[in-house]
């Protein structure tokens, strides 16, 4: 194999675990909210606002990490918005995500103009330096194995961990019992005495969480900028990958990998520079999720109750 | 202070809910060691006593002492916390978990990791002691109802409940299942377990419990040892009158056959058999009933009979048309009337108003092209509510705003003001009260006696017995047999319904 | 009735509130939102010009708001109303750039037809693999707005974009198609009565027909509405359609009213929103139109407060979103009179 074709090869690798990095945030968070029974529409306006806060936060304080905290503490602030209206006020699921998604698009990108609008105004785009990759000692001097799995961002690493994490917690902790069991049936967790509304605000607190370090990641580790429409529908894209997934955490991986390896071809496609509009291959990853989608969906069981709402009766 | 023998002593407990009081004052003591049953109709406020004891209810007065301890639950928590467990009806159980994730579901513990192997082990041992044979790796959708029970049996029990509360639970099971039930049950209270058994069912009551409280429309009607009493004061206690136990029934001679069922086979919704070469018929100016247990086949039966399930095999006809596998509209066209099992869910859209249910299958005909004609609609809502004495103030009213029994009558009125040529009634008695089931009992008769045909399909057998020409038994998908109610053998229905008799299948 | 007054006085309380809520972070600008406020309500109420421009943006939210809540009275879960509105333009605009030698008076209901058809074909796919492989339409709506929009890009970008300017937008629509403005001296199009006509239309089907009957029953309860007769596969995929059209029509307004040429950013979101406000206006026709209202107010208010007080039109957008949620808070209080669990 010539080298020019490995490097190929291995960048559009390394572009796939990269584009697959914010999925898998956004999509586990996603998989506690509908294992839980809550169909989280909020997902895109949460990765948006870690996105933007978490932007701001590093860009003011010139420390990385310190703008993942603030998404993770923005984007539990937002789950417990996200619950307040189906678990407590009882608010229609969809309509309750795409209103939050609404606000934050907007406020979002308000935060931001007002806190840069200095930069802004001088004609300079604020930015900050992206995360690092950090390659692991030894491991990453594998050829194209090494550059692809051992020479990433630290945010990637912990991404690939949260998958096992996850699945652990989900499937062998009292807690992922109880969550997995008020997502089956409520009633029937209600009468062994687990708080219904606590699990689901704890659920959604989590997917706030992970989703707006997902969204963070674009503007942190990605592009190093905040822009409108950073997201690209990211958010949606999770919500099919938690049904391509079975509601699993490890099939999480798979699905996010899938489309983020489409991503990284359909970029690597444009620098080719075929007389196609770009667009085309833009919607490649979407039509693929929907094929996948369909082929899944006589297998999939969702959990029993979700998207229904739970109602304590007296 | 003198410890008594008590293991439970409700006070003085009233409970009531918009427009009824579900427990009007009433006093219960459970003795240690004893299964003591609380007997009633349907409604007469058993379940709603033992909620508030389980914690699921909040009494409005009355006190309850558990132990000799004064005690307020505000969830089902706290009485688990005092070792009091209940089994309800429906049960309470994740599907898509095992046997194992159900029991321990929502135990407190100091663990974050579950510890399955222990739970197992400790779920062995349980099981083995109170003969609770349950495979613990299973999940819940592959067990049988009985085995369901069985598992919500041990989630009590492995709580260190010694209070066990059942309610209703051989509504649900097989004659040999109920069997199994009451011997765990004489196990436990070997074991010193106190057991409080709610049921309608005389026969029940009379054989596994000590002590018996009657509850009769809210209040206590009486408390005896079950040594000291027989079954026809029961009766006379619970419902307040003689009970009778045959409805007078004029001879009507069948006419043709209005519907052939033949060799129909079905499945279930686990892909498993349901139906196994189903033949029937049901004539002109006949009741056929068919009688067994809940979960023999009857649901699957009434489903494929009403375009809601498709058959592997066989054929269905009324009268000329074949009717195999098609759709709920053209059954509704031939006018066939359907009062499903599932009044709620299947029979009526309750968020809606009663003016929609009640011309929900010929708003076609009260319709001029594309528009539907309301005030006609109105009109003939209004008509057959008063008809069928159905009681509302109007029926602009949502159909939830209903009781249990005017919901049923407003379901056999949309379908009789049809004149249905085949009547097809699933459970329509069921949780009534004597006074709405003797009404929906003579509608059915009067289609009969106006030359129509009738399927009834009931686990009430007193109720088969007393209004059918025939009786077909069901067990296990199958007919076990058909007989002239004239000359039927108790029984021999009973062993039909147990699986144990064949009779050859009986044309007329 | 009480509950009636409640259904009054609720949206009208949860506006207050939504209003208090978004004077903070202008009032963090140092701008007085009492200032703030009269800008928004003069600039979308305060003279003719204003009036009319409110009315522009109300037409394409009234026609999403309907598409949107016929589909959820079945619980056709359509968030795809977007995609079907720049369906609609696409198809609609097609037509009606070639369409130069057809007099207006056929060019423009075929137009509106194209553009009907364009929306209805974008929400029958989702609809059928719904109804016949269980697909969850959520997903496919939603993704589907994404495949949609690039696609229009594609095309725009590519083989159609505009021969003159070479701009990525169509080529004009034809003369004879555009929308006439009803109101001299303003850009108040037939766009609107088309909404209004599609609102009176939709109240018509609910309240008056058979098919309404239907819609009504299927979305309460659908087991029981198949046991009782109703085909209710068939009368999904046909509510979806028809929701789809009536998006369609939204961007085909677009189209015709105001751009003349199909572009890719038709719509700022109107099919989303047109989500919020279906359930905002409880599905129902009267409650769309006022809810459709009251967003075009807000729209083209904080735009021009934007422009008086300085405060980035971006927090506008933020402001339609908070007051959405507000509404839908109070929407459900008073429809359900909960006690707030917890």
């Amino acid at each position: 194999m010539s080298i020019p074709d490995a490097a190929l090869i291995t960048g559009v690798l390394g572009a796939t675990l990269r584009l697959a990095t914010p999925l898998i945030y956004g999509t586990i968070g996603e998989t506690f909210s509908e294992r839980a029974g809550i169909l989280n529409l909020g997902i895109e306006g949460m990765m948006l606002m870690g996105a933007s806060i978490g932007f701001l936060v590093g860009y003011d304080t010139g420390n990385l990490w310190l703008g993942i905290l603030a998404a993770i503490i923005i984007g539990i602030l937002l789950g417990m918005i996200m619950a307040f209206l189906t678990v407590s006020i009882g608010a229609q699921q969809h309509v309750a995500g795409l209103g939050l998604t609404i606000a934050c698009s907007g406020f979002s990108f308000y935060i931001y103009r007002v806190s840069v609008e200095k930069n802004i105004a001088g004609g300079v785009t604020p930015h900050v330096t992206p995360f690092s990759t950090i390659p692991i000692p030894y491991l990453s001097q594998i050829p194209i194995i090494g550059e692809v799995l051992f020479n990433q961002h630290a945010l990637a690493y912990i991404g690939l961990l949260l998958v096992p994490i996850s699945t652990f917690i989900l499937f062998r902790t009292r807690f992922g019992l109880a969550l997995r069991a008020v997502g089956e049936n409520p009633n029937a967790a209600a009468t062994s005495g687990i708080n219904v509304f606590r699990m689901r605000y704890l659920s959604l607190m989590i997917a706030g969480a992970l989703s707006a370090v997902g969204g963070a990641w674009l503007s942190l580790a990605q592009s190093g900028m905040f822009l409108p429409g950073l997201t690209q529908g990211r958010g949606w894209v999770c919500i099919a990958l938690v049904v391509f997934a079975n509601w699993s955490p490890f099939k999480v991986l798979a699905g996010a990998i899938l489309f983020g390896g489409i991503d990284a071809v359909q970029l690597s496609l444009q620098s080719v520079g075929w007389d196609i509009p770009y667009q085309l291959f833009l919607m490649l990853p979407y039509l693929l999720t929907i094929t996948a989608l369909i082929l899944v969906s006589r297998r999939a069981r969702a959990p029993a109750a979700l998207l229904s709402s739970y109602k304590r009766e007296d | 202070m003198q410890t008594t023998d008590l293991a439970v002593e409700m006070r003085g407990i009233v409970k009531t809910f918009p427009g009824v009081i579900a427990n009007d004052h009433v006093d219960f003591q459970l003795r240690r060691g004893e299964i003591h049953a609380l007997l009633g109709e349907n409604g007469a406020g058993k379940t709603t006593l033992m909620n508030v004891l389980y914690g699921l209810y909040r009494p409005d007065e009355g006190e309850i002492l558990v132990h000799d301890k004064s005690v307020a639950f505000d969830s089902p928590q706290d009485a688990i916390a005092e070792k009091i467990g209940m089994i309800h009806q429906h049960f309470m159980l994740v599907q898509a978990m095992n046997v194992t994730d159900n029991v321990i579901l929502g135990l407190k513990s100091n663990r974050v990791i579950v510890d399955e192997k222990n739970a197992e082990k400790r779920i062995d041992e349980l099981a083995h002691s109170y003969g609770l044979q349950v495979e613990p790796r299973n999940y819940i959708w592959q067990l049988s109802i009985g085995e369901q029970q069985r598992v919500e049996i041990l989630k009590a029990v492995y709580r260190d409940a010694d209070v066990l509360i059942l309610d209703e639970p051989t509504s649900v099971l097989t004659p040999s299942e109920a069997k199994d039930l009451f011997r765990i049950l004489r196990k436990m209270k070997d074991e010193a377990k106190s057991i409080v058994y709610i049921s309608h069912k005389m026969e029940e009551v009379m054989e596994i419990s000590d002590r018996i409280s009657v509850l009769k429309m809210g209040k206590l009607a009486a408390n005896v040892m079950r040594s000291e009493t027989t079954k026809v004061e029961l009766a006379r206690l619970m419902v307040g009158r003689e009970v009778i136990f045959r409805l007078t029934k004029p001879p009507v001679k069948p006419g043709k056959p209005i519907l052939e069922v033949s060799k129909v086979s079905a499945l279930n919704d686990r892909k498993l058999p349901a139906l196994k070469e189903v033949s029937f018929e049901v004539h002109e100016g006949e009741i056929l009933g068919v009688a067994g247990v809940s979960g023999n086949g009857q649901r699957e039966l009434a489903d494929v009979l009403t375009g809601r399930r498709t058959v592997t095999a066989g054929t269905i006809r009324i009268q000329e048309d074949d009717v195999t596998n098609s759709d709920s509209r053209k059954i509704v066209d031939l006018n066939v009337g359907f009062v499903p099992e599932d009044r709620v869910d299947v029979g009526l859209i309750m968020s809606l108003p009663i003016l929609n249910n009640a011309i929900i299958k010929n708003y076609r005909d009260l319709s001029k092209g594309p528009f539907l004609d309301y005030s006609a609609a109105y009109g003939y809502a209004e008509k057959i509510v008063k008809e069928f004495g159905v009681k509302t103030p109007s029926v602009k009213y949502p159909t939830r705003t209903l009781s249990g029994g005017n919901l049923q009558k407003l379901i056999l009125a949309r379908d009789l003001a049809r004149d249905p040529q085949l009547m097809i009634a699933c459970q329509p008695t069921r949780g009534l009260d004597v006074g709405a089931t003797e009404e929906i009992q003579s509608r059915l008769l009067e289609q009969r006696m106006r030359g129509h045909a009738v399927l009834l399909v009931s686990e009430d057998l007193d109720e088969i017995l007393s209004l059918s020409d025939r009786i077909a038994v069901m067990f296990e998908g199958e007919i076990m047999g058909i007989v002239h109610a004239s000359d039927a053998v108790l029984d021999d229905i009973g062993l039909m319904m147990a699986g144990s008799k064949r009779i050859g299948a009986d044309q007329s | 009735m009480t509950s009636r007054r409640l259904n009054v006085i609720a949206p009208v309380l949860s506006t207050v509130a939504a209003l208090l809520i978004s004077a903070v972070p202008i009032y963090l600008q140092d701008v007085n939102p009492i200032f703030g406020y009269e800008r928004l309500l003069f600039g979308a109420l305060g003279d003719k010009l204003a009036l009319t421009e409110t009315f522009v943006v109300f037409a394409p939210l009234l026609l999403c708001g309907l598409a949107v809540a016929l589909a959820f009275t079945c619980k056709f879960w359509n968030i795809g109303a977007e995609g079907q509105l720049y369906a609609g333009g696409l198809i609609g605009t097609f037509f009606a750039v070639y369409a130069t030698s057809i007099p207006a008076v056929i060019a423009i209901p075929a137009t509106l037809l194209f553009g009907f058809l364009g929306g209805a074909a974008w929400a029958a796919w989702p609809a059928v693999l719904k109804v016949k492989l269980r697909v969850d339409e959520v997903v496919t709506t939603l993704l589907g707005n994404w495949v949609m929009t690039y696609a229009v890009a594609a095309i725009l970008f590519g083989p159609w974009k505009n021969p003159v300017t070479g701009w990525h937008e169509s080529p004009a629509i034809s003369d004879t198609t555009k929308y006439p403005i009803l109101i001299a001296g303003s850009r108040f199009h037939l766009g609107i009565i088309v909404g209004l006509l599609v609102a009176v239309v939709f109240y018509i089907i609910i309240r008056k027909t058979k098919w309404g009957f239907e819609l009504l029953a299927i979305g309460a309860n659908p087991t029981a509405s198949y046991a009782a007769g109703i085909n209710v596969k068939r009368q999904i995929i046909i509510a979806a359609i028809v929701s789809g059209g009536i998006a369609g029509l939204a961007g085909i307004g677009q189209v015709a009213g105001i751009q003349f040429h199909m572009e890719t950013d038709l719509s700022p979101g109107f099919g989303y929103t047109g989500v919020v406000i279906a359930m905002v206006g409880a599905l129902s026709p009267i409650g769309v139109v006022l809810a459709s209202f009251l967003m075009a107010v807000i729209v083209q208010g904080t735009q021009a407060m934007s422009r008086a007080t300085g405060v980035p039109w971006a927090l506008a957008e933020g402001m339609q979103g908070i007051i959405l949620l507000c509404l839908l808070v109070g929407v459900f209080f008073t429809r359900y009179r909960l006690k707030v669990a917890r």
